[in-house]
């Protein structure tokens, strides 16, 4: 195969991990939203988890991005 | 017509000033934009809170509404005790988030798109974390990575998890602000190249080149609340590392 093509879909294989961090992230935030709209006056205080949760998900699904990116720019 | 989406992060010498064998010294953009950031934070905040009034104008509320943000947060994940680290948390998160903001504005240079100042700002808060976590605690420290009510036949396993998982905190650490600055700005350039090729086809891509238009316009809104999240985030986990090296019992 082209190295080049290779390259091209070895990036394109990468995102997929992407799509995990978007099922981690949309079950954060829902649950978020579930739990403060049973009882809206305790949501404040749980912002910081929240983003805290948001963050180490959402840093996986970056981590796969950086592959696609290394691939696609970098090596 | 060719776009190279990752030309805008290229770091260019504007004035040298020394070269030492074959180490080139110079002031760069992302140094200029560097200077730039704390000139415009320090501008902000001093120049905002020297009339004192007791009813603040806007510029005053800005700069006391970002101060008791930070401070809530300090005080809310790092307890009292962590509010002597405050002046450090709120320094990172007001730089992290001018850098974010400036970098947004067209053919401007975001200084935290480059891994080598995202990677040093987390080390920083790393080894603060490791040193004064032993410093304050001694090797009680150590208890972080043994975790209260473990059975003991998993304990072994668990230990190696933590450690390990606070080896590599380092690294997530920078590499998300880096590469959510980074895809962003990518993401930005190649939707902007997309109306520059349609609107190359002529009326039709016109109405075409529409689209695409709309969407950047969405992007840079949803970029500035990244910029945003990603500096309150760099900053909260710095505070809940902090939290580590002052309670390090789970």
């Amino acid at each position: 195969m082209d190295p080049t093509a290779a390259k091209y879909i070895g990036a394109g294989i990468a995102c997929i991990g992407m799509g995990g961090a978007g099922v981690g992230v949309g079950i954060i935030f829902g649950n978020y939203l579930a739990a403060a709209l049973r009882n809206p006056s305790a949501a404040q205080g749980q912002f910081g988890n929240l983003i805290f949760g948001f963050a180490i998900t959402e840093a996986l699904g970056i981590f796969s991005l950086l592959i696609a990116l290394l691939l696609l720019f970098g090596l | 017509m060719t776009v190279d989406p990752i030309h805008q992060f290229a770091i260019q010498d504007l004035v040298p000033i020394i070269t030492i064998g074959r180490h080139h010294f110079a002031l760069t953009n992302s140094a200029l934009f560097m200077f730039l950031i704390v000139i415009l934070v320090s501008a902000l905040l001093i120049g905002a809170t020297l009339p004192r009034a007791v009813v603040p104008g806007r510029l005053q509320s800005v700069a006391e509404m970002s101060y008791e943000f930070v401070a809530n947060t300090v005080r809310s994940t790092a307890g009292t005790e962590g509010m002597k680290f405050f002046p450090f948390v709120f320094t990172l998160f007001m730089f992290i988030l001018f850098a974010n903001l400036i970098g947004l504005i067209p053919y401007s240079f975001t200084v935290t798109s480059q891994l080598i100042i995202t990677a040093s700002l987390a080390l920083l808060v790393f080894f603060i974390v490791v040193i004064y976590g032993f410093w304050r605690n001694g090797l009680g420290f150590l208890k972080l990575f043994v975790p209260k009510g473990v059975p003991i036949y998993i304990l072994p396993a668990i230990v190696v998890i933590e450690v390990l998982s606070f080896i590599s905190r380092p690294i997530s650490h920078s590499v998300r602000l880096f590469a959510n600055m980074l895809a962003g700005h990518i993401t930005l350039q190649v939707f902007a190249g997309f109306i520059i090729m349609l609107a190359g086809f002529g009326v039709a891509g016109w109405f075409g080149a529409a689209l695409p238009l709309i969407l950047v316009i969405m992007l840079t809104a949803l970029e500035f609340l990244v910029a945003f999240l990603q500096a309150y985030v760099f900053a909260i986990l710095t505070c809940i590392y902090l939290n580590d090296a002052i309670h390090p019992g789970h």
